[in-house]
């Protein structure tokens, strides 16, 4: 992974309530940061700012900064949708520190020296750390096997076909085995395309009203029932990419009891909205894939956060230009924005209702750093800065001021939600800071 | 009424309304002169992505006939054909500055993004396999000519509900005027989950027999190469609608066109309880009862247009 570097971090956040479920720490502290490093967690308006830049954080969240492994930054080859620099843009805004971006790009990221030139662009441009997964199969053609060793050795962290599923279990079976001399989770797109055809929404009585082309749910989870037990049998490490039904959490559930290690992920759409939504037939908000289900599928998801199934979420971010969007629906292209949205969004509809804690979404928006092996964000005095510092109660209507992102098909776009990101560290530098959050400096 | 985008925004009350506007303009139809002034100097635009023969040229003579300039674009052979996007092709068309856009697309939804980005009145002429509103409108209007209510009356809807946006709109319509509603066609063609739009289904004709009315659905023949059907001789031989399923008393429709021998038999095509051929008729005057409901409903009764003055702007010299 690698992000542009520039100055240090020299700060304090006075009186901010900090929250750390995996550190055990919470409570309020001034969050003393020198030289991009925690330096001290101080009782409150007891830290020494002397040479600190002093930021009045009372009332405010401090969360270790979160990690995203499964973004789209659209680079090579579609670079009006996205870039290196404006998605590591929107993940800053988001409060993440991290970003994992997919390789399905035109053309997509085979070959070693792909990846070089990517980490190459990051270290030159991105706010925040970025890392880039090659694909399994040369081109995604799902055919022969990439060249995993070299791909690694470049610096691939991981290895993904996402967008489309590997659909031999041949070829998956060999990238097991590849992966025993190379390392690097495999992170799987599910879905069979004999069952999920020319589907565009999920299955169900809103298909049938609206005369579209149903992908039924059991097309992602007999996918993952015969992946995790190829992984199972070749001992290898796969990682299930936005689960979105409910028979998928019970795949998933089955194969963590049996032993197989998998680890899974879910979006903020699919654990806050439903097929219901696809009615208004906006594809800019509403089409993805896999696409929005039922609500016994969105209750599942959560029940899968909250019994510790679901490993992680993932905004699946995916940006696309307005000309790609402003078509009918079964003719737009597939995906939404997610990055500056995910905190604001579960914070509104999963924690506000009592739905889930806050300690489990700071957790769940930090631990997709598990599943590929990258370090997780930490609070904890010593560790290198990387803070999302929030307002719980700032109310903000997505889109107003625009977006970091090159794209803006937001799934929230226009809803109003509470709770925002004002600043974010990352990588012990300072990566983002809304405009319109002013700044006292210290005497 | 601003657009007709779905049969499902029309409360009973307005469905009616329109129907009796429609009987009004079948008594223009039996004049010498079938031609009222209503909507002179107006201008409406019909835009065809997929062929049509019952619908367009319905429509259009239904404009004519309302002494509007029409405009008829058809995809082939326009700059669709050169690549040009749904959103650059209104905005061409709104040049005219269209009083109405009549649009007929294959997918679910253009109708309502058209009315987003146009300011004339939209009528959606059947979008994917969503809804077909006008086509629902004059099934309504010729069972109500020949049944006076449907209140209480059982229809079946058999064949490929889904493929069918006229099952879906005809369905809506005819609960919204109080039928009982049955769905009838083999598993793979019938949507999963279309009971709770409040239907009975079944995969039998059985009980065929309880039905008022059938309602036959089209079979495109493709649909064998997606193993929707094994063969047409199966579907036929399962679901077709023949002089022997249907009752004397009951009462026999089709959206058209027909493939004649499979979803329908040859005599029952023709037989005495076929409406097949007045729904084409009906489609006229309900066609333009809808662009009058649009278009002059909110001017003075009765009829003639721009009657409570200059509210709306007459577009003059534009081309024809």
């Amino acid at each position: 992974m690698e992000m542009r570097s520039g100055e240090s971090a020299d700060l304090v956040l006075r009186g901010a309530t900090v929250l750390d479920p995996a550190a055990g720490i919470e409570g309020r502290h001034d969050v003393v940061v020198r030289e991009g490093r925690i330096a001290e967690l101080a009782a409150p308006g007891e830290a020494d700012a002397t040479g600190l830049e002093e930021v009045d954080a009372e009332g405010l969240h401090a969360f270790p900064a979160f990690f995203d492994p499964h973004v789209h930054l659209r680079t090579p080859g579609q670079e009006h949708k996205e870039d290196v620099e404006t998605g590591a843009r929107s993940a800053a805004a988001g409060g993440y520190c991290g970003v994992l971006a997919m390789a399905n790009t035109d053309p997509p990221v085979s070959d070693p020296a792909d990846v070089e030139a990517l980490l190459a662009d990051a270290r030159s441009t991105a706010a925040v750390r970025v890392g880039f997964l090659a694909t399994v199969t040369r081109a995604m053609a799902g055919e022969e096997l990439t060249e995993m060793v070299s791909l690694r050795e470049a610096g691939a962290a991981g290895f993904s076909d996402d967008g489309l599923p590997v659909r031999g279990a041949r070829v998956l079976r060999r990238a097991l085995q590849y992966q025993r001399l190379c390392g690097g989770t495999i992170a799987l797109h599910e879905e069979d395309p004999e069952l999920s055809g020319e589907g565009v929404m999920h299955e169900g009585p809103v298909s049938a009203a609206l005369g579209l082309a149903g992908v039924p749910s059991i097309s992602e989870s007999t996918t993952i029932a015969r992946d995790a037990a190829i992984a199972g049998y070749e001992g290898g490490r796969i990682h299930v990419q936005h689960l979105s039904a409910v028979e998928s959490v019970e795949a998933v559930r089955a194969a963590k009891a049996a032993g197989v290690a998998i680890s899974c992920e879910a979006s903020p759409h699919h654990l806050c909205l439903t097929d219901e939504a696809v009615r208004s037939l906006d594809p800019r908000r509403f089409k993805m894939n896999p696409p929005l289900r039922s609500e016994a599928d969105r209750l599942a998801l959560i029940e899968g956060l909250l019994d510790g199934t679901i490993d992680c979420v993932a905004t699946d971010h995916a940006p696309h230009a307005a000309e790609e969007k402003e078509v009918p629906y079964e003719e737009a292209a597939m995906g939404v924005t997610g990055l500056e949205t995910a905190f604001a969004a579960l914070h509104t509809r999963l924690v506000l209702p009592g739905t889930i804690g806050l300690d489990l979404l700071v957790e769940k928006l930090g631990s997709g750093a598990d599943p590929f092996g990258v370090e997780r964000s930490s609070l904890a005095p010593g560790s290198e800065a990387n803070i999302a510092l929030c307002d719980l109660s700032a109310r903000w209507t997505v889109g107003e001021e625009g977006y970091e992102s090159r794209s803006s098909n937001s799934w929230c776009d226009g809803e109003e939600l509470t709770g925002r990101v004002l600043m974010t560290l990352a990588g012990g530098q300072v990566a983002y800071r809304l405009r319109s959050f002013s700044l006292g400096v210290a005497s | 009424m601003r657009h007709l985008l779905s049969i499902a925004q029309l409360s009973r009350a307005e469905i009616e309304a329109i129907l009796d506007r429609a009987e009004s303009f079948a008594e223009v139809g039996r004049r010498d002169i079938k031609k009222v002034p209503t909507l002179r100097g107006r201008t409406v635009v019909t835009l065809f992505y997929e062929s049509s023969t019952r619908t367009s040229s319905s429509f259009e003579l239904a404009a004519k006939r309302l002494s509007a300039d029409l405009v008829s674009v058809k995809a082939a052979g326009s700059s669709v054909d050169k690549g040009e996007s749904l959103k650059d092709t209104v905005a061409t068309l709104t040049a005219y500055e269209p009083a109405a856009i009549v649009i007929r697309h294959p997918h679910a939804g253009a109708a309502q993004l058209v009315a987003g980005w146009a300011d004339a009145a939209v009528v959606n002429a059947g979008d994917g396999k969503h809804e077909h509103p006008s086509q629902a409108l004059l099934d309504v209007y010729t069972l109500r000519r020949r049944l006076g209510s449907l209140e209480g009356k059982r229809i079946w809807i058999v064949g490929d509900v889904l493929h069918s946006r006229v099952a879906r709109s005809n369905l809506i319509a005819f609960k919204a005027m109080g039928a009982e509603l049955t769905v009838c066609g083999p598993p793979a063609l019938i949507p999963r989950g279309l009971r709770e739009l409040g239907c009975e289904v079944t995969h039998s004709l059985d009980d065929l027999g309880e039905a008022d009315v059938v309602y036959a659905l089209r079979l495109q023949r493709e649909r064998m190469r997606e193993s929707f059907v094994p063969s047409l001789r199966e579907y036929a031989a399962h679901f077709q609608i023949d002089s022997r399923r249907l009752g004397p008393r009951q009462l026999l429709m089709h959206p058209g066109p027909v493939n004649r021998g499979v979803e329908l038999s040859g005599e029952a095509i023709d037989s005495p309880q076929s409406l097949i051929a007045e729904q084409v008729a009906s489609g006229l005057v309900v066609r333009m009862a809808i662009l009058y409901e649009l278009l002059a409903a909110g001017d003075e009764e009765p009829a003639p247009a721009a009657g409570n003055g200059a509210t709306r702007p007459t577009p003059i010299g534009q081309p024809a």
